[in-house]
């Protein structure tokens, strides 16, 4: 029972992720892509029915990392105390500022909601990253499961060591790639050709990149990430844009995956002392509350997932980013 | 300020804020479906403007109404780690569940709905609007539910190894009485929040513009508020019985009652009462406290006295009466103002009556009158959780040991300070966009559609 939730868990953080990856992706490009008001208008298009609905996934995957293990949950978010405040914070400005582009008067309203868009998506992207690279780490958790530490430094700490820079880092790229091919898989016009040509050039250097570090450190794990962005370049250069996303989209949760399995049955590493580490079956909730989520993600969550394909069905036609003639 | 008091000071102000803008999202909800079935019903295409007009405003509201409950639903590991480990086993599936079930609904469809007016069949389209309304209901139910734990903790034993709650029967959980109580009186005050809001911006644009629909808007608001304000007042009376029941405190404090008195009377208000010496100006209407405590004007209203010596005997020593001062005053601000929002609406009502137009000075104060329900709704929340103190679940909990225990001051006031940044840039960009939108004519908004749609072909992947 608590490997299924387990399994869950990851499953929703892996969809949020992906999700939210491409439209975080999408926001930072946004600037980059987007030669005027009218194309940027058409790259927000490609992510406007669907971001709410992504970000639901975060609730889900909190609410869920709650409700199978309250002490992983409460340890984690105490731990990032600040991280994930200024996160909450991020998140807020994101959302208002995709949400009201459309809704506010004029031009100049909508480049400050494009560049907040912007700033706030690429700031996400990093600080998740960071925190993943962290987790892969290990947090300085006590006896009783909290993170130690005094002052600002306490939350702030982690995230200025190699292992965050190295996750922020990966998350940018991946954001940045995933972003590009489905701006390439969503639009049409000026807006495709360069979203096609971003997306090849992006995968070639997380080829050679990544390709590099792996052969330098014998990685494995990096080495299959070189080999999928060189899968990436070859069908990103044919145009098959699906496929494309699909590999990306693979990539991105496998790593996910990776994050939250790489101390085996322990989901929160302590570096202080092993035995403070909170394992899966220490933090889960008790078989009573575990039953009666099973309950509700056995209808529910199979719901939840046809609907939101039925709302990718229902706006899968591309969006025009070229000029119409009047 | 030290660690605890930050921590609290943080949980009210994000939750009120929080709180201005689920309201509007409930009842702007179910605004909008009532108007889009009347639509589909008589085929006026008054009521599909009127639709689109609500829906403009309802999506600029649910966004801010998401972000800031996003934060509500980390902020318990944040701040109170160790009340969500004690509390994990109730609070967390009820989360849970209202997130894969109330809000996934709510967000996928609204974005359906909204961008959805040229590609849905219009009865499909109608029900993507009508999930809408019903999921922000369930919402409000199951969160609520969690809350009245807290009131009155029910379904649960005491783990006596961990010493947490354990959490025993859902069904009894969402069943709580409180919450049974509870549930109606918000739905009542969020549709006065939304239709003084409604009724604002119709009387404000009918003003400026003259355009007819409003007229249809500010009477339709102002129905809803008069409406709302009646069952406030109905469901509030129920609400008070049950939690002179499960909270005799709580309702002691209220009233500021000190002595446990029989036939007790019910303070309109009090100067320099509350804090517990005689008052030097009170008016007081007799038996009416009793009347509404219990249900009959002979009742016995436990006192404050008596209620503190009966629970320092059953928790162990300790201050168990909250601040008298708060829970008084927010008390009756919560009525009084509900209440005046409520009259106004109906004198706006009689006054525009038959065709005819109110007074120049009412309809120039109109467009403040969504100020009110706000207060009102805010004064309430304040008083509920404030009159609740210590406890954090009434009775085996308390707030002191609720809190993440390496928690920092440093950590609160940061994130204090940037929160107090967002949430007030993001409360100026709300009011300029609802202003913004409400100024736009009521004419078929093409804003959603894409330019020349039809001549874009579906991707062959």
């Amino acid at each position: 029972m608590v490997t299924v939730w387990f399994s869950l868990v990851v499953l929703c953080w892996v969809l949020f992720f992906v999700l939210e990856g491409f439209d975080f992706g999408v926001g930072v490009l946004g600037p980059v892509l987007g030669r005027d008001d009218h194309e940027r208008g058409a790259i927000v298009r490609t992510v406007g029915p669907f971001w709410d609905g992504n970000e639901v996934w975060l609730v889900a995957a909190i609410g869920v990392t709650f409700a199978a293990f309250p002490d992983w949950y409460a340890a984690l978010l105490s731990g990032f105390y600040l991280p994930m405040a200024a996160l909450l914070l991020l998140l807020a400005v994101r959302g208002v500022a995709l949400e009201f582009r459309g809704k506010g008067d004029g031009e100049r309203w909508r480049r400050r909601c494009d560049t907040a868009l912007a700033a706030s998506s690429a700031a996400i992207v990093l600080l998740w990253g960071a925190v993943l690279g962290v987790l892969t780490h290990g947090l300085a958790l006590g006896a009783d499961g909290e993170v130690t530490g005094a002052g600002l430094s306490r939350s702030l700490d982690p995230l200025l060591s190699w292992p965050a820079l190295a996750g922020a880092g990966l998350a940018f790229y991946a954001a940045l790639l995933i972003g590009a091919v489905f701006l390439a898989l969503r639009t049409t016009g000026p807006v495709h050709a360069r979203a096609r040509r971003w997306s090849v050039r992006l995968a070639a250097a997380g080829t050679v990149v990544l390709g590099g570090a792996g052969f330098a450190t014998g990685s494995r794990l990096v080495l299959a990430a070189a080999a999928l962005c060189m899968g990436i370049t070859l069908v990103a250069r044919h145009g098959r844009e699906l496929v494309a996303f699909g590999i990306t989209a693979l990539g991105v949760a496998g790593a996910v995956v990776a994050v939250f399995t790489a101390h085996g049955d322990v989901v929160l590493r302590s570096t202080l002392d092993p035995a403070w580490s909170l394992t899966m079956t220490g933090a889960a909730a008790t078989d009573s509350a575990l039953r009666l989520l099973s309950v509700v993600g056995v209808v529910v969550l199979p719901g939840v997932l046809v609907y939101q394909a039925f709302s990718y069905w229902v706006f899968r036609r591309r969006v025009a980013s070229e000029r119409v003639p009047s | 300020m030290d660690v605890l008091d930050l921590t609290r000071l943080q949980f009210a102000v994000v939750t009120i804020y929080h709180y201005f803008f689920v309201p509007l999202s409930i009842s702007l909800a179910a605004t909008a479906a009532g108007l889009q079935l009347t639509w589909l019903r008589t085929g006026d295409d008054k009521y599909r403007d009127l639709t689109k007009f609500v829906g403009k405003l309802l999506i600029v509201t649910f966004a801010v109404g998401v972000v800031t409950g996003l934060v509500q639903e980390f902020q318990f590991g944040m701040g109170w780690s160790a009340f969500a480990r004690f509390y994990g086993d109730v609070f967390g599936p009820t989360l849970a569940i209202e997130g894969m079930l109330a809000f996934f609904l709510e967000a996928t469809f609204l974005a359906l709905w909204y961008f959805g007016w040229d590609r849905l069949p219009r009865t499909v389209h109608a029900a993507t609007i009508v999930v809408v309304a019903l999921g922000t209901v369930m919402s409000a139910f199951i969160i609520l539910a969690a809350n009245s734990f807290m009131q009155n903790p029910v379904a649960y034993t005491l783990d006596p190894v961990t010493g947490r709650a354990r959490l025993d029967d859902f069904g009894a959980l969402l069943l709580n009485k409180v919450n049974l109580a509870a549930f109606p009186h918000t739905l009542a005050g969020a549709l006065m929040a939304g239709g003084s809001l409604l009724l604002a911006i119709g009387v404000w644009r009918l003003r400026a513009a003259g355009e007819a629909g409003f007229r249809t808007l500010a009477r339709l608001g102002a129905w809803l508020t008069v409406a709302g304000g009646a069952l406030t007042a109905l469901t509030g009376d129920h609400l008070g019985k049950v939690i002179t029941e499960v909270q005799p405190m709580k309702m002691a404090a209220a009233e500021a009652l000190y002595a446990t008195t029989t036939g007790a009377p019910f303070s309109v208000f009090a100067i320099g009462g509350p804090d517990g010496g005689e008052p030097f100006l009170s008016v007081e209407i007799p038996k009416l406290l009793s009347i509404l405590a219990a249900g009959s004007p002979g009742a016995t209203v436990q006192g404050l006295d008596d209620l503190q010596a009966q629970y320092a005997a059953q928790y162990g020593p300790g201050s168990y009466i909250p601040m008298v001062p708060v829970a008084f005053w927010t008390f009756r601000l919560m009525i009084g103002i509900g209440m005046l929002a409520a009259a106004v609406a109906a004198y706006y009502l009689w006054g525009t009556r038959k065709g005819r137009t109110a007074h120049p000075l009412v309809l120039r104060l109109l467009p403040l009158i969504p100020i009110l329900p706000a207060a009102a709704n805010t004064f309430g929340w304040i008083f509920t959780e404030t009159a609740r103190q210590p406890w954090l679940a009434f009775g085996i909990s308390r707030v002191a040991d609720g809190i993440s225990p390496g928690l920092t001051r440093g950590e609160v006031l940061a994130s204090l300070i940037g929160f107090a940044v967002v949430y007030g840039v993001l409360a100026v960009v709300w009011l300029r966009l609802v202003r913004h939108l409400s100024r736009q004519p009521l004419a078929p908004a093409p804003a959603a559609a894409e330019p020349a749609a039809d001549k874009i072909p579906v991707p062959v992947y």
